[in-house]
């Protein structure tokens, strides 16, 4: 070969173009979560930086007013209207103050004479359900994660899996619809509840979303487990439930502990199931069997007919900032799990 | 081929072993001896480690498999329903090609074994593993740490945590995949070695791809092609003056 053969380096328009623009969309992707993350902090920030209460012009009011009526339905829109008038009427607009003492309190009272902005019978509420819902579910999709990938013969694993995982594209106003109408029923049947929608059974219809996910990634790490590891075990004389028991769930336990947290992180985000499930009434208890109001749930039912710009929407958001940290960080560790431990678990050290 | 019946070990009659509608063994009819090692070789794909796994039902493990002829194992045949494959696999050990410790610390490696039997004694666990050990010839080189992970071991040292572990159990057959074929010369000179003590106490069937493995470690030799038990003999005649001429073609290298 002639070395000048070598020296026909080109110019490809089209690759270049198309690498660019890869590499754009990913980086767009990127800052729209980003500008998401700097818009809830940023929207939040006035209950930090001042005591006094912040102004809002009436024009931004009249245009998240009218946005209400577009939007929603007629009951909704008499609501509304009912809501301008007493604006308008007698009792004037207070805005709150969202000291640190009130922000702790125990009372969720956004809308009163004297609102109060106690977050801590939301977050109970947040991690009460939580808790309900991932004590349910991990049990429940470990086992299954066991059993599709382990014990079940390939027929049953074949419909099984997929059966599961389609449970996770299941929307969540559906099964929200389901615990309202269904379950909140059997289960006050059943228990002789004194409210038929509580914490319960908003945990009960929240595990339906969480089980897919803790499923699904816990499957993978249980199939990560190198056949040869099961294969030795059960040369030893070890029995398939031995096996099971104490190579291949041990052996999986970081993947199984990220599907934990991911799951968690479900659960704690979840907004229309615990919305519609859990009677949202903000009571700082621990009783199960009561209503709850979590914190989602808060966002997604105020944040329509708050004042734009008032204390009690800057307390939304600084609800929201605080979903977002936990789920950040629930997500941030269960990434290095699975990342980190899994794999030098098996490389050794 | 020399055995009386109360030498024998392991002995198949007709053994056929189908892969779905594939034939892998094709009515195989051996006897292996106590006290002795065999080894199996033949080209890729001629049922050695298929056969090895027949012997302590592995094969088991993968679907479609179906299984026709006798195994007996000091007379009983392992493939009669009514035995226990728990028990078998407790009384035939395996060894597998790649070493494949526990993501645990040597000695819960060792342990495990005796612990699924159900000894939770610290001191008789203690003794177990130092026993297993020392026959695997690798008490000294991991004395001092015993916590450490069976992972962080060298290749070598891992194939023989694995043979400790296997031999904790008390088996009386070991079955070894292809022990050294992943090792460097010296961890492999290591395993040999390893191998010939324990021949007075286990009988060892070994596969290799190896003939010097073959000739160096074993007492007799079983040729295995496309499926078939051409010929067994002691590993001397095999190798120096065998009666058949695919396995005079094989050993000395003319295929394969």
């Amino acid at each position: 070969m002639r070395s000048s053969d070598l020296y026909t380096r080109k110019f490809h328009v089209s690759e270049f173009l198309a690498e660019k623009l890869i590499a754009a969309t990913a980086f767009l992707s990127f800052a729209v979560i980003i500008l998401i993350f700097v818009f809830v902090f940023r929207e939040a920030l006035p209950i930090f930086s001042s005591s006094e209460p912040a102004t809002h012009d009436e024009a931004v009011q009249e245009e998240v007013e009218t946005y209400g009526e577009e939007a929603l339905g007629e009951a909704s829109q008499l609501r509304a209207a009912e809501e301008k008038e007493r604006r308008a009427g007698s009792i004037e607009h207070v805005e709150g103050n969202a000291s640190l003492r009130n922000l702790l309190s125990t009372d969720w009272q956004p809308v009163s004479g004297e609102p109060k902005f106690g977050l801590l019978p939301l977050i109970v509420g947040s991690l009460k359900v939580s808790l309900i819902a991932i004590l349910l579910a991990a049990p429940l999709a470990i086992l299954a994660a066991l059993y599709t990938s382990t014990f079940a013969p390939k027929r049953v694993k074949e419909i099984l899996k997929p059966a599961i995982e389609i449970l996770a594209g299941f929307p969540s106003v559906v099964i929200g619809f389901f615990a309202l109408i269904v379950l909140a029923t059997f289960v006050q049947d059943l228990f002789g509840t004194m409210y038929r929608l509580n914490a319960f059974v908003g945990g009960v219809a929240l595990s339906l979303a969480v089980i897919p996910i803790v499923y699904t990634i816990a499957e993978d790490a249980i199939a990560a487990v190198p056949k040869s590891m099961t294969e030795a075990s059960l040369a030893l004389g070890a029995t398939s439930w031995q096996t099971a028991l104490f190579v291949t769930l041990p052996a999986a336990t970081p993947g199984i502990f990220a599907a934990v947290l991911l799951g968690v992180g479900r659960a704690f985000g979840e907004t229309m199931i615990v919305l519609m499930a859990t009677g949202n009434a903000a009571l700082m208890t621990f009783n199960v069997t009561d209503p709850v109001r979590t914190m989602s749930a808060t966002i997604g039912a105020e944040m329509a007919e708050v004042v734009f710009g008032d204390t009690h929407y800057n307390v939304l958001f600084l609800i929201g900032s605080i979903l977002f940290i936990f789920t950040f960080t629930l997500n941030a560790v269960a990434e290095f799990y699975i990342r980190r431990r899994l794999l030098r678990k098996f490389r050794g050290g | 081929m020399t055995t009386s019946m109360d030498e024998t070990r392991i002995r198949t009659e007709g053994l056929n072993l189908f892969y779905g509608p594939k034939q892998a063994l094709k009515s195989v009819s051996v006897d292996l001896k106590k006290s002795r090692v065999t080894a199996l070789i033949g080209p890729s794909g001629c049922g050695k480690s298929t056969f090895l796994r027949a012997l302590n039902r592995m094969n088991d493990l993968i679907d479609d498999v179906h299984v026709e002829g006798k195994v007996l194992i000091e007379g009983v045949d392992i493939y009669d329903p009514k035995v226990d494959v728990v028990e078998l696999r407790k009384r035939v050990g395996m060894i597998f090609q790649k070493s494949n410790p526990f993501p645990k610390s040597i000695y819960e490696n060792v342990a495990y074994g005796p612990r699924i039997n159900g000894v939770n004694d610290r001191s008789k666990l203690d003794e177990m593993v130092e026993r297993s050990l020392r026959q695997a010839a690798l008490w000294d080189e991991v004395k001092d740490d015993l916590t450490k992970s069976g992972l962080a071991l060298s290749g070598g040292q891992q194939q023989r945590l694995c043979i400790a572990r296997a031999m904790a159990v008390n088996p009386e057959i070991l079955l070894m995949d292809e022990p050294a074929s992943a090792l460097d010369p010296i961890a492999t000179a290591k395993i040999e070695e390893l191998i010939y003590q324990l021949k007075s106490t286990y009988t060892i069937v070994i596969v290799t791809h190896n003939m010097q493995q073959a000739a160096r470690v074993s007492d007799d030799t079983a040729f295995f092609y496309l499926g078939e038990l051409i010929e067994m003999d002691e590993t001397k005649k095999m190798f120096t003056a065998p009666s058949k001429k695919q396995t005079e073609d094989y050993v000395t290298g003319r295929f394969g």
